[in-house]
């Protein structure tokens, strides 16, 4: 599991953009979560609150946007987007889809922070 | 009063992995290293397979190994028996390799020195692919003592491999593995990934592969 050392990354990214705003207080850490990025939702939330013990962001929600796999299908033409992720084969067509477009993201998006 | 104002951000988490990945990728390029790492299950037979590996190239290649593991030194002393320079990583708790272990190993190492470098991962199908290691292929294992369906249940890991070796074919007969099922199960996951199948005991297989490594060494050097 790393979860863990994955939120420990978001806390201290999140502390630093606190920092640049004059310590201001976060109340919260949006954050992009492709399908894909080999990170698993329920474990990094189990992370947060332990990640968060001892530092300013102590108390704050970490809110999770999942993104689900899009690929591109060459044979409709068009971007699909997958419904589990052990099955890259187009739900259209049903032709193999190796071509990746969104699901990888791992990614810090926005912060709530009290004013 | 208090008032929650919504502030965008924008930042990859693995950046700093990510951006010195990159640095290593180019520095791998500049010095000709062609990097291959190798990730799997605790127990798949990377070791055996890097082993028998390393020592039918090493007469015509410069190369050399890192292992990566949580513990113990075991598996850098097995390479070692292939008589090129192995270092272990002990990651300590961590489960994986990051692209920080990978700068920090290589410091006493002349790059310039090597036509390939092998970084062995530590055991784990799930950790591992969140992390860029510079590699220029990223080859996943699979033995035939797992079953055929273990690309469907880690299907991110063998997203992001390259290749695929399926081990200890000396084997599938004794525990009824079913082939078939195996590549169905590697394509669903990432339609077209070249897939080898070897056995390290008794060298089956182990042409192919090396045959399609040292094409690479080639490709990796223009």
């Amino acid at each position: 599991m790393h979860e863990l050392s994955i939120a420990l990354s978001i806390v201290e990214m999140a502390t630093e953009e606190s920092n640049k705003r004059g310590g201001a207080k976060v109340d919260a850490v949006h954050l992009k979560l492709g399908r894909l990025s080999g990170v698993v939702k329920d474990a990094l939330l189990f992370s947060w609150e332990i990640a968060c013990q001892g530092t300013t962001l102590e108390g704050s929600r970490l809110e999770i946007t999942e993104i689900p796999v899009v690929v591109h299908c060459e044979n409709c033409k068009t971007d699909q987007t997958l419904a589990e992720i052990n099955n890259f084969s187009c739900p259209v067509c049903d032709e193999p889809t190796p071509e990746v477009m969104q699901g990888r993201e791992l990614e810090v998006t926005a912060l709530e922070i009290i004013e | 009063m208090t008032q929650t104002r919504l502030v965008e951000v924008r930042q990859n988490v693995l950046k700093h992995n990510d951006v010195l990945a990159r640095e290593l990728r180019i520095r791998f390029q500049k010095a000709g290293v062609f990097v291959a790492s190798f990730v799997s299950s605790p127990g798949s037979g990377k070791t055996a397979f890097l082993e028998k590996t390393l020592t039918k190239l090493r007469s015509q290649y410069r190369i050399a190994a890192l292992v990566g593991d949580l513990a113990t030194a075991n598996d850098a002393a097995r390479l070692a028996r292939a008589e090129v320079p192995v270092k272990q990583i002990v990651t300590g708790t961590i489960c994986h390799l990051e692209a920080q272990m990978v700068s920090d190993s290589l410091q006493d190492w002349d790059l310039n020195e090597l036509d390939c470098l092998f970084i062995e991962n530590v055991g784990n199908l799930v950790c591992p692919s969140s992390y860029d290691l510079g590699e220029a292929l990223r080859v996943v294992l699979i033995s035939t003592t797992e079953g055929e369906d273990k690309p469907l249940k880690y299907p991110t890991i063998f997203n992001t491999a390259d290749v695929a070796v399926i081990t200890k074919m000396d084997l599938a007969e004794a525990v009824e593995f079913d082939l078939k099922a195996a590549h169905a199960s590697i394509q669903a996951v990432r339609p077209a990934m070249q897939v080898f199948e070897v056995s390290s005991k008794t060298g089956a297989g182990m042409d192919e592969w090396l045959e399609f490594l040292q094409s690479k060494f080639v490709d990796g050097r223009v």
